[in-house]
């Protein structure tokens, strides 16, 4: 493998690994909160594409217009859902609301097979984001170069709001025990319902980089991506976004190269199996904080 | 009416219940054509039923939510594949990649077949059971359903070409040799199962799922029944990969995927986390609604003239998934919770006939 091609991989692996990142802080971030695997949020994901396509293809808008509404859509269908099908089961066992969120994932699957059909459809072409730029010897194009960035942008940013402001205090404290929390006179509903704003709109912000050098979408294309990103999650140390972000990164590089290997049949086999062993040697992950048994 | 009496009176309700219900079958079999939907559904019914009565051994009766499944049945549906296609049709089957030498002559009967896919599955779980039951409830979750992905993609690529056909799946398995033979496999199968239930280890496996702390200190050892739990729940989701691999007669690694567990889960759920009867009772319905009775939500419906834009491919499984989301949020029970179905309303009613005064009798 050259040098050229070693930076072209990198680049490549850390690009999609920040997509991975930006959707498993929306796991983390869940989980953290409500003890849920949120099964939903690969399709959430899917869901955020098909938005793009109806907004640019359907209605002819431009794409910054398209974004927003992207953006928008994507944020209130996950508060909706956390609405309507977790929240009545807060009090239930962790149990029945992770088969609540089996039947969401379920639902999204077959309503986006009703509505846009099981053929894959082609995603729109953001000319900007497609642009091909040359950096020193390899060349790329805008969306794999900015989405790194974007990526740790939104990583600090959503730290600076957790550590430094009031709602993120809350969340802390909810994440912490929840029902203590409650007594201190934190709304948890709207710290839920704010968490599901940032993890959805962190989604549809992969969604979009994570399509634009794609080309098409169809009902089935976020479970996997979504199974990956909740692996990243894990690895990181479930419920912390730093953890999330590098699980991100490491996921993503492992899969280019794999790919790059020539394995590229393999390489979901190796994030499973990243996953399993990862589960038995430190169960809580590499930033995760360690839960004792309580009787 | 002693208890005593009582026990053997609902025995022999149950037998006579079950001779009924061998006698419908027939009478199914006798009034129906091959392509009946009702022969499909019950046949269907029943292969769904065996496995989610094996998934809710795990995840109902010992509280082991395991996302596994597909990968069990997955296992279970290629080694009885790759041992009954016939030796003369193989060279057909895998046309593109050829068989492997020590493959191309064996060929087993359908039975020993079964018991082999139905092992090789239980050896499988003991092997990654190990290590993977100490993990706690939502890791374990997302543990066996990695792990069933590693099944499906490993099957289905190129290094094993020549034992699973690779992405192209294999063709040609033997079909049910007589339309009762599912039945009777998956009848004998749930039989084993409810005896495991009402035994010690049934009432173990119970404990666990109450409280873990508590069965241990018990006395109940957690490793060895957790373990034993996961295999056998696995040996019988392998012998229900083997009928679905009868029963469709070609697969690929596609054919069990991740939605494969979801509906089986959920079919567990409708019939009731820890029921052995909702879950069979709820397989054959979750079949028939989807399979059959819903059907009509994909055909165009013209009502006057006009036609109704709801109505085209893929309502129904909307419809559907909305109906489960309905019994997942406001029916958490499903339809039996943990109760079983048993004779008490015929005994009871009987017991009311006996304890009533009969004219006459005492007066005398």
């Amino acid at each position: 493998m050259t040098a050229t091609a070693f930076l072209q991989y990198c680049l490549a692996g850390i690009s999609i690994g920040g997509i991975y990142a930006l959707i498993a802080i929306g796991y983390t971030m869940v989980y953290g909160i409500l003890r849920l695997i949120n099964f939903a949020h690969g399709d959430i994901f899917m869901m955020a594409a098909y938005f793009m396509i109806f907004a640019m293809v359907d209605f002819a808008l431009p794409w910054y217009v398209s974004i927003i509404i992207v953006l928008a859509a994507t944020v209130i269908l996950g508060v909706v859902i956390e609405r309507v099908a977790y929240k009545p089961l807060r009090t239930a066992p962790r149990m029945s609301i992770m088969i609540s969120a089996i039947g969401v994932s379920y639902l999204l699957q077959n309503l986006a097979t009703y509505l846009f059909s099981a053929l894959p459809k082609g995603y729109p072409k953001i000319e900007f984001l497609t642009k091909s730029i040359t950096l020193g010897s390899i060349s790329t194009s805008v969306v794999t170069f900015i989405t790194p960035i974007l990526t740790l942008v939104f990583v600090f940013l959503l730290l600076q709001l957790i550590n430094h402001t009031k709602i993120g205090m809350a969340m802390r404290a909810v994440s912490k025990d929840f029902e203590t929390s409650q007594l201190m006179g934190i709304k948890i509903n709207r710290v839920i319902s704010f968490t599901f704003v940032i993890g959805c709109f962190l989604a549809a912000t992969g969604s979009i980089l994570y399509f634009t050098p794609r080309p098409s979408v169809y009902p089935l294309v976020g479970s996997l991506p979504g199974l990956k990103c909740f692996i990243a999650a894990v690895f990181g140390g479930i419920g912390s976004i730093p953890g999330a972000m590098l699980g991100g990164f490491v996921i993503g590089l492992s899969e280019t190269f794999i790919k790059a290997a020539g394995y590229s049949e393999f390489s979901d086999v190796f994030t499973f199996i990243l996953l399993i062993v990862v589960l038995l040697f430190k169960p809580t992950g590499l930033f995760g904080e360690k839960i004792t048994e309580k009787v | 009416m002693t208890e005593q009496k009582k026990h053997k009176l609902s025995i022999l309700l149950s037998i006579f219940g079950v001779v009924v219900l061998a006698a419908a079958l027939f009478g199914v079999y006798a009034t129906t054509s091959s392509s009946d939907m009702l022969r499909t559904v019950l046949q269907l019914g029943a292969i769904y039923a065996l496995v989610a009565v094996s998934m809710n051994l795990l995840n109902g009766f010992t509280g082991l939510f395991s996302l596994g499944q597909a990968g069990f049945m997955a296992l279970g549906a290629y080694v009885f594949a790759i041992f009954t296609i016939p030796t003369a049709q193989r060279p057909g089957v895998y046309y593109l990649y050829g068989v492997a030498d020590w493959l191309a002559n064996i060929e087993l009967p359908i039975i020993p077949a079964l018991i082999l896919a139905g092992l090789i599955c239980a050896l499988m779980a003991a092997i990654i059971g190990a290590p993977v039951l100490r993990l706690k409830s939502d890791y374990f979750a997302i543990a066996t359903l990695g792990f069933a992905e590693i099944v499906r993609i490993v099957v289905g690529s190129s290094p094993m070409n020549r034992i699973t056909n690779g992405s192209l799946g294999l063709k040609l398995i033997p079909k049910f040799p007589s339309f009762f033979f599912p039945f009777i496999v998956v009848g004998i199968c749930i039989f084993i199962v409810w005896l495991l239930i009402n035994s010690s280890y049934g009432r173990a496996f119970k404990a666990i799922r109450e409280d873990e702390i508590a069965a241990e200190a018990m006395g109940i050892n957690l490793a060895k029944h957790k373990q034993m739990s996961f295999i056998i729940s696995s040996f019988f989701g392998g012998i229900g990969g083997a009928l679905m691999a009868m029963y469709m007669g070609a697969i690929t690694s596609t054919t069990f995927n991740v939605t494969l567990t979801y509906n089986i889960l959920l079919i567990v759920v409708i019939g009731g986390m820890g029921s052995l009867t909702g879950s069979i009772l709820s397989s054959f319905i979750v079949i028939a609604a989807r399979e059959w009775w819903l059907r009509f939500l994909d055909q165009p419906l013209w009502i006057a003239g006009v036609q109704i834009p709801l109505f085209k491919t893929g309502f129904r499984m909307v419809v559907f998934s909305i109906i489960l989301m309905i019994v997942v949020l406001f029916f958490r029970k499903g339809i039996m919770g943990t109760k079983e179905f048993n004779w008490n309303f015929i005994l009871k009613r009987l017991d009311q006939k006996e304890k009533a005064p009969v004219g006459g009798e005492g007066n005398e």
